[in-house]
Order: structure tokens, then sequence, then C-alpha cells
């Protein structure tokens, strides 16, 4: 059974005249014990969508379920079985962390201790400092402690809106690392994110860009999806040498990508030539010249286009 | 039942840990109480009045003439025995009765030296205090209209009674008011603010993706504000009591009950406020606007209803503090029991079913 499904999401906001199309009409499904990764940009329509299956929000059109329940009409019985962390840091900055604990664990009629071990390897990093007010604590451990609060009641589904935007990489580290122990407990985790490279964290990914998803499939499909072939090129004068390719009618795209720029050519034939010719005519030094496997970012910048 | 204490507890604890704003809620009754204690002067005008005239003679029709005639006072009512007054007071219907003597013609003509009395509900004592002086007036003229004629003076003695408040304490004017004041502000802004703030920080989304159901959780953030303002309630009147020598002449049981009722009323206002304001600030400026300001200006305990304009009278029906504020007066300062206030109860307690109701219905199950 899927655990997650979405059919046809319309979501618009209207803001006075101005009407904001969040959603433009999305459908994909999860399977039960996946990871499943929503990338996109900021303002994508990542949060719309997670409100709406959490059942925050009621869509314009088109239907979801989750669990088997229907979004709208059982929302009462998705309440009982989902976990939710949304975006922002939403715990009591007042509560000490082990009152922010007792507090979500009472809400959902359990106690910290019938499902400590569910929390317990993610707990243990914090416990330290359970007499100190959540507001006080740094980026990664509040979102360790937001996770265990949206873990503490044994949910089936668990939603986590950006749970690494604003934490460190070695945080960032961890906290998939425990997403991956918690899907071997047999979880559904729908996460989102902005970074591209914890795509390939996920089972399948779906990308998003302005309410409409590009694609989706496991980081790898997607990767060979990849319509051409990839070069990376660096030089000294890196600035100049992106518009200088960027200006030749034979390039499809090209952009920075760490110590490189990425480049694609609208048609596979030309290749490495052009780019040395690109190369002499600009009279560059230090050219380092390699073809590449595409990863997530060139895949979202292909289809982007 | 554990859940739902355990989101009271929390409650709790952000009252607790908020110090500051904890501080103001306990001190900002003790400190309206002390500052209202400076008398406000108001002006006076069409207050009802009633004649208990035994004398029914030429000089006392004259007297009675020029008083209702006066745009100070509007005769309603003539009275017909002396238990007609106290009765006529408890109703809330008059301000001050004049009660002439038998034979007050005669006394005046012929003993040359009559009198009449004045008694003025005092538990507003500026306004009685205001409107014996300008009865008092009116006597003066037209006795010196008679003298003009008169080798011998005429005087007549005016007898003032202050009724409730024979000291004329403004205290027992205040005291319902700061009361009224303070339950507004505490219940109905804290409350509002207690709840757009879980909004703001966004745990609100958090607990609605939670089996509590909306009705609970409402209730669960209001029981602290109720705590709190049990305790102002207990702070005010142990202040007016000891500190400024008014006392609690009715029933405390009576008092205690109204104040709950209206303690509900402010939350219920509270909550509605919650419902639509998006930020902290909105939710304060709201409460301002909306409650603190009417509070102050409607419910009478600044400036007496009568006075206003008749379209402010329409709207000062509306504020819930003024009925408040009149049970209150009824029963601390009066000693009046529940068979004379139960209208104001009454429209208390409907205003109150229909906030709560409408505020209840409302609260979004969704963001």
């Amino acid at each position: 059974m899927k655990t997650i499904t979405v059919e046809q999401l319309v979501k618009n906001y209207q803001n006075g005249k101005v009407v904001t199309n969040a959603l433009k009409g999305i459908s994909f499904s999860v399977d039960q014990g996946e990871i499943f990764g929503v990338i996109g940009p900021d303002g994508a329509g990542k949060t719309s969508l997670f409100r709406i299956l959490t059942t925050l929000l009621e869509a314009d059109s088109g239907t979801a379920t989750v669990d088997g329940f229907d979004v709208v009409k059982d929302f009462k019985k998705i309440r009982n079985c989902v976990g939710y962390m949304p975006g922002r840091f939403s715990l009591y900055p007042d509560l000490t962390v082990q009152e922010n604990l007792e507090f979500f664990a009472s809400i959902f009629n359990t106690s910290i201790e019938e499902n400590y071990d569910l929390i317990k390897e993610i707990y243990q990093q914090i416990e330290p400092f359970k007499n100190r007010r959540a507001g006080q604590l740094s980026g990664g451990m509040k979102q360790k402690l937001a996770l265990s609060c949206a873990l503490i009641h044994k949910p089936t589904v668990l939603f986590l809106d950006e749970p690494t935007t604003g934490v460190d990489a070695v945080s960032r580290k961890e906290f998939w690392e425990m997403l991956h122990r918690l899907k071997i407990q047999g979880i559904t985790i729908l996460v989102s994110t902005a970074y591209m490279d914890e795509a390939t964290l996920c089972d399948r990914v779906a990308l998003i860009q302005n309410g409409q998803l590009l694609s989706v499939n496991t980081p790898k499909g997607i990767i060979s999806e990849y319509p051409n072939s990839l070069w990376a090129i660096r030089a000294n004068e890196m600035y100049a040498l992106l518009h200088a390719i960027k200006a030749d009618p034979d390039i499809e795209s090209c952009y920075p990508f760490g110590q490189y720029h990425h480049v694609a050519f609208k048609n596979p034939e030309s290749n490495q030539k052009k780019l040395e010719q690109i190369i002499q005519n600009g009279k560059y030094t230090d050219v380092e010249i390699k073809t590449i496997t595409p990863n997530i970012e060139d895949c979202f910048m292909a289809l982007m286009n | 039942m554990k859940q739902f204490l355990i989101f009271i507890k929390k409650e709790w604890l952000h009252i607790w840990r908020d110090r500051r704003t904890l501080f103001i809620l306990i001190w900002m009754p003790i400190v309206q109480i002390l500052l209202y204690g400076f008398a406000l002067t108001n002006e006076v005008k069409n207050s009802k009045i009633a004649i208990f005239d035994q004398a029914k003679d030429d000089a006392s029709r004259a007297v009675s003439n020029r008083i209702a005639a006066s745009r100070y006072f509007s005769l309603v009512k003539n009275l017909h025995t002396y238990k007609d007054i106290d009765a006529t007071f408890k109703q809330g219907k008059i301000r001050m009765a004049i009660v002439f003597p038998a034979g007050f013609r005669n006394d005046l003509l012929h003993a040359n030296h009559a009198q009449i009395q004045l008694i003025a509900d005092a538990s507003d004592p500026n306004t009685a205090n205001t409107l014996a002086n300008y009865a008092t007036a009116i006597i003066n003229d037209y006795q010196q209209e008679l003298n003009q004629h008169q080798d011998l003076p005429y005087t007549i003695q005016v007898q003032v009674r202050m009724l409730y408040n024979p000291e004329l304490k403004g205290a027992y004017n205040f005291v319902p008011g700061v009361m009224a004041l303070v339950l507004m502000l505490v219940c109905a802004m804290m409350t509002s603010i207690s709840i757009v703030k879980e909004k703001e920080i966004g745990t609100m989304e958090v607990i609605l993706v939670s089996p509590l159901k909306p009705f609970r959780i409402i209730i669960a953030k209001t029981i602290p504000y109720l705590l709190v303002s049990l305790l102002n309630i207990a702070s005010i009147l142990l202040l007016s009591v000891y500190a400024l020598g008014v006392p609690i002449v009715g029933s405390l049981t009576l008092l205690l009950a109204e104040s709950i009722l209206f303690t509900i009323t402010s939350l219920s206002v509270g909550i509605l406020i919650s419902n639509t304001a998006k930020t902290q600030q909105t939710a304060m400026f709201t409460s301002m606007m909306s409650l603190f300001l009417p509070t102050l200006l409607f419910s009478g305990f600044l400036f007496p209803v009568e006075n206003m304009p008749a379209p402010l009278q329409v709207i000062s029906n509306i504020v819930p503090a003024r009925w408040y504020f009149i049970i209150v007066k009824a029963v601390m300062i009066k000693g009046l029991g529940f068979a004379s206030i139960w209208k104001e109860t009454t429209i208390l307690l409907g205003m109150t079913v229909a906030l709560l109701g409408v505020s209840i219905y409302q609260f979004k199950t969704r963001l």
C-alpha cells in the first residue's frame, strides 16, 4: 500500500489582487518505509505541500491521502498518527528540553518512558542539557530536540519540513544518519530540503520548482535521465571565462560549481574542442578541462531550463 | 485528562518564566487602585431624580418645578411613601431623591423656616456631591426670590443625606471600575497574546497536528489566566478593604461569582481577538482599542453613562464591563442581593455564552 498519495494537488494563495500559485497540480506517491525527499529552492511550494499533507491547509483542488486517510475528511485520524516538524524552530523556547519533550509526549497521550527506545539515540545527545531552556540550544541541538518531539508518539509517517536548514555540516550528517535508523523501524519519512547534496541520501526524490514537479525518481534514476554529457572547466580568469562560454551559441548552459564551471552543450557532438577553442581565444592559463558525471544539482539545473 | 493538565502546567510555566509580564500582571491592579485614588470631577446633566412631596402645596410645587425644569435633573418618579425611596434607589432608577416634609409652605410662611431633604446615591461620590450642590443652588435661588419682598427672610434649610457612602469616598466608585478594567485587560489581552504567540513561534502548527481537540487547547490556555485574575481580584479587594477602607457590604460569594463570570466573558473576548490577529502586536492593539478604551469610557466608571449623547449610551450597552461595573457597585458598595442584579447578570451571562460560542466556533482547526 502507498503510505502517501497525492493527486493533482492545486493550492493558490490570494493576497489582495495578487494570486500566488503555490502548487500547480502535482501528483506523486510514497511507499511504506521510504525516505522520500522533496527537493527544491525556496518558494517552490514545499511547505504548502507539507501543510496540506499534515491537514493544516486545505488544497483548492486535488486529493491526497496519508496512511490511507483523506487529508480533508479524515484529518482527525491523520493527526493521531503522523509526526510533523515544521520548518521554523517550533518548540517553546522558555521551556526546558525535558519539559518540551514531556509536553509533546503528553498531548499525544504517551510518555517519554513509553517510547524512549525510539528517540534514545537522538535524545541521548541532548540529554546532558535536559534542564536547559530550548531557546538557548544551538541550531543542531534544537533540530534534534524538535525531531525527538516529532517522534515521541511513534508516528507511522514523519513529515520533516527543511529539518537541516541552518544546521552545520556535521549535525546535518548526523541528522540523516538518524533518519536512516528511523527508516529501519518502518517509519515512512517525507523530508524536504533546499540542499541538493541531501537528495542522494533519499530513497526517492521529487524535484519541485514553482509549484510543479520536474521529476520523481531515485537519485540514480534522475542522474541517468540527464540528457547531455557534462564538462567541468577551470582557468585563471573564472568570471571572464563564464561570460565567454555563455556567449557561445553552441552552449546549452554554463554555471559556476565549486572551483569549476559546469558546461553542457546543445548537441552532443560538439565537445572538448569547442571549449579549447574558447580558451585559446581568451588566452587563459592554468586550464583544466574534464568530463564529469552530473550530480543532482546539474540535473536540477537542466530540468529547470 | 492528564494531557489536559500538562497543557495547563505548560501554560503556567510560560507565565511564570516571563517574570517581567508576571510582575506587571500582579502589580498593575495595585498601582491602578492607588492611582485612581485621586478623585475625578465630572459634569452632571439629566440626572434622574424622584420627588417625595408630603406637603403638596404651592411652595413645594414651585421648588419641584424649578428643579425638574433645570437641565441638570429629570424627574422620573413621584414617590408616595418613605419606603419607596429606598426601593427606587435599589432598583438603580434614580441618583437623588428630594423630600418635602408635610406643611412645607406653612413652615416657610409662618415660622419663616422650612426644611428640604436631599438623598443622593453616593456610591459615585463625585456625582452625588455635584447633584446635591446643584439642587441646593436651585433651592437657594427660589429662597432669594421670595426674600426680595420681605424684611424678615425666609430660610429653607437643605438637609443632604449621602446614601451608601456617607463619607463621599472616591474609592467607592473606582474600586469597581478598576476591577472591571484589570480583569478585562489581564484576561482578554493576555489570553489573546498567548494564543497568537503560539501561532507566531510556530508551535500552534505542531499542536494542531496532534489528537488534542481545539476546544481543549482553548480551555487549557485560558485557565492559568483565570487563576491570575482571581489573584488580582483578591489583591484589589484586600487593598480596598484594608488600605482604602471600602468595605464589602454585600455577599463576598456573590461578588466572587459575578467576577468569575466577568472573567470568563473577558477570556472569550481574548480568544475571539486571537482568532483574527496574526501577530502579538495586532493582538495587543486590538485588545487596547476594543477593550481598554471602551471599558474606561463606557462602563460608567469615569463618566456617568446618563450624561452621554444617546448614540454613545446605546454603544455602552454592548460593553460587558458596564454591566459588571453596575453589579460590583450594587453588591460590594450598596450591599444588594442577587434579586437586584439578576438583570445585569443575565445580560452578562448572555454575552459570555455568545462570545464563548462564537470564539470556539471560529477557532481554526487549520492554519
